[in-house]
């Protein structure tokens, strides 16, 4: 177990210190920084996987950093839900990066260090327990997401960047007012002391307490790109070169991971004024995002802007399934997001490779010339969109039949199915009406020299994505278990709380110094 | 004073928000700052207010004043201060490659097809 003892903060670490690595690198061949950050996303998987096995159990891993235990001291946590989302992301990001070493890091500078920060941002926002941490890292991750956006430039990616900047500068001032609020009420900022305190609030401050919780939702319903504040994605998504669009297909989900994690801890059911706080609102408006989203996805005029909209409603359905707040429906999203942000990723890669086999017309759709290697691009467009959509035997499928039967019995549930089997039958025709129109409606190219073949290094990492969704129906039985279990985790959450309060300070031996993960026992 | 503290973050605040709406980008700037002096000024004032008590232990003290807001506002100011120098740079640069200083930027022909 002493091998384990810094395990959890070394996914933070790691990607620092290699973005420090890199920066420092930055004169050096370009090869040699490709190797740096790609073995350091590589790392991170099997770093994610043996955290996955040790939390799988159960157990919860307790880091306090600098040995200041909660609610005093900084403490990382490591639950099943935190070790999915670093198993998730830390698989996007070496297929994102595989793509980005075609080239496209060489259009500007700094591409491998906010690669990497952008990995610390998103592996911290995961682990942290505790609310102004998480404040901090959605910076960090948002400031490297600032440059990864309009890295390459270009006036398209200005204009959609500036939006975005802007609209996050705004959520970040609103997170800083409900932290300030709940610190001002309560006196701490650790999550799960915060959840105790909030059990016990007086009932004068109930309002008070209420107002930042639902602030604090708006907040995370941005990064979410949640209705009606998901106006800022199609057009910085579409506008973005490929990889980085294909990493921020997490992104979003660090704003469902927040709104699962801070309201299963604050606003569970024994939560005082704050219990079934969400109840009202969230699962209506992931309704109506998955509904509006999909008639962007009709109403698209290109590839890549039909793409963002897909992700706008995939996050309608995941957080309609965190909003039926049943260890089913949360189970049943917690299978759907590694497939939708593979898938997505997936998507906006391919896309790229289609526009780049198409000359001037690009990603538009419109009738356009015969481009080389259609049959393989069409294929895999086949795979991707069947997986998109939510066709058997994909595991868009499994997600999606997993949340519907979750959601009977629940008040919403002619609203559920209605609208998930409508906007699954939505997408389809969508998709299959781009393909058709991109692969079929052809003509002869005037000028095959312009046309650029896609390599088979361009699309294996769209089939490396491929190959994952198909990984999540081979194993669909483990990986729903292990979902349930979390989703069991998540809305228990004295466990959690005792697990983080009831650590205790390690004790010195030699030179030791830094935490030591507690290990509570199973639920 | 607490009601003074109050009218000048209200102040703030509303004028941030006002600025943040213009279309330019030099006002959104200046509101996006505006607004961090605001939740700066708001989260050093969540400890309480208290005058003339140190922050640290000392045998001296009568009493104490909250140290963490302290600690967070510093963490904020700096994050604020890094992302108020990002936009200046990006609203630098979107001048620039616009032409214009509206923050949808003018409509182009080319732009209605990418």
């Amino acid at each position: 177990m002493n091998g384990l003892m810094h395990l959890p903060i070394l996914p933070v670490v790691l990607p620092l210190f290699a973005g420090i690595v890199l920066l420092a690198l930055r004169n050096a061949p370009l090869r040699l920084q490709r190797g740096v950050s790609l073995a350091a996303a590589l790392a991170l998987i099997p770093l994610a996987i043996t955290l996955l096995q040790s939390v799988g159990d159960g157990t919860l891993l307790v880091y306090a950093l600098g040995n200041w235990v909660a609610p005093y001291g900084i403490v990382l946590v490591v639950d099943r839900l935190a070790a999915w989302m670093l198993l998730t992301t830390s698989l996007l990001a070496v297929f994102a990066l595989l793509y980005a070493l075609r080239g496209i890091d060489a259009q500007g500078r700094h591409f491998h260090v906010l690669f990497q920060l952008q990995l610390f941002g998103l592996n911290g926002a995961f682990l942290t327990g505790d609310l102004f941490n998480l404040f901090v890292f959605f910076e960090i991750l948002l400031l490297a997401s600032y440059g990864l956006l309009l890295h390459g430039g270009g006036r398209q990616r200005v204009k959609a960047g500036l939006h975005y900047v802007v609209i996050n500068l705004v959520g970040s001032t609103l997170f800083l007012f409900a932290v300030g609020t709940l610190y001002g009420v309560t006196g701490t900022l650790n999550m799960a002391d915060l959840s105790v305190k909030l059990a016990a609030i007086p009932p004068e401050h109930a309002a008070l307490v209420q107002s930042a919780a639902l602030l604090l939702f708006g907040v995370f319903a941005l990064k979410a790109a949640l209705l009606p504040l998901y106006l800022w994605l199609p057009a910085a998504y579409a506008h973005t070169s490929a990889p980085v669009a294909a990493l921020f297909a997490i992104m979003t989900k660090v704003g469902a991971y927040s709104i699962l994690r801070v309201y299963s801890l604050m606003a569970g059911d024994t939560a005082g004024p704050l219990a079934n706080l969400l109840d009202a609102w969230l699962a209506p408006l992931a309704l109506a995002t998955l509904a509006l989203g999909m008639l962007g996805v009709v109403a698209s005029t290109s590839l890549r802007q039909q793409a963002a909209y897909l992700v706008v409603a995939s996050i309608g359905t995941l957080l309609l399934a965190f909003g039926l707040h049943s260890v089913d429906a949360i189970a049943a999203g917690l299978y759907y997001l590694p497939h939708t942000t593979f898938a997505a990723a997936a998507l906006f890669l391919l896309a790229d490779s289609i526009s780049r086999a198409r000359g001037t017309l690009a990603d538009r759709f419109e009738s356009g010339p015969e481009m080389p290697r259609a049959r393989l691009l069409g294929g895999l467009f086949f795979v991707v969109a069947m997986a998109i959509a939510g066709m058997p035997p994909l595991s868009g499928f499994i997600g999606k039949f997993m949340l519907l039967k979750a959601a009977l019995g629940s008040p919403l549930t002619p609203w559920v199915w209605g609208v998930v089997l409508a906007t699954g039958l939505v997408s389809m025709i969508a998709l299959a009406r781009s393909g058709s129109l991109l692969f079929y409606r052809t003509h002869t190219a005037h000028d095959p020299a312009s046309l650029e073949a896609p390599t088979y290094a361009a699309l294996a990492p769209v089939a490396g994505l491929l190959l994952l969704v198909a990984g999540l129906v081979i194993w669909a039985g483990p990986v729903s278990d292990y979902a349930t279990a979390t989703a069991a985790q998540l809305l228990r959450p004295q466990h959690y709380i005792e697990a983080v309060l009831g650590a205790a300070p390690r004790p010195p031996e030699g030179r030791a110094s830094g935490g030591m993960p507690l290990a509570g026992t199973a639920p | 004073m607490e009601m003074l503290i109050a009218l000048v973050i209200g102040v703030l605040t509303a004028g941030g928000v006002f600025l943040a709406l213009r279309g330019q980008t030099f006002p959104v700037v200046l509101g996006l700052t505006l607004m961090s002096y605001a939740v700066n000024l708001f989260l050093f004032v969540m400890g309480r207010l208290a005058i003339g008590v140190p922050p640290v232990i000392s045998d001296a003290a009568a009493g104490y004043t909250d140290p963490l807001p302290q600690a967070l506002v510093l963490t904020a100011i700096v994050i604020s201060f890094g992302m108020t120098a990002f936009v200046i740079v990006l609203s630098l640069k979107a001048r620039a490659e616009l032409g214009n200083d509206h923050v949808d930027g003018l409509q182009r022909n080319e732009d209605r097809h990418a």
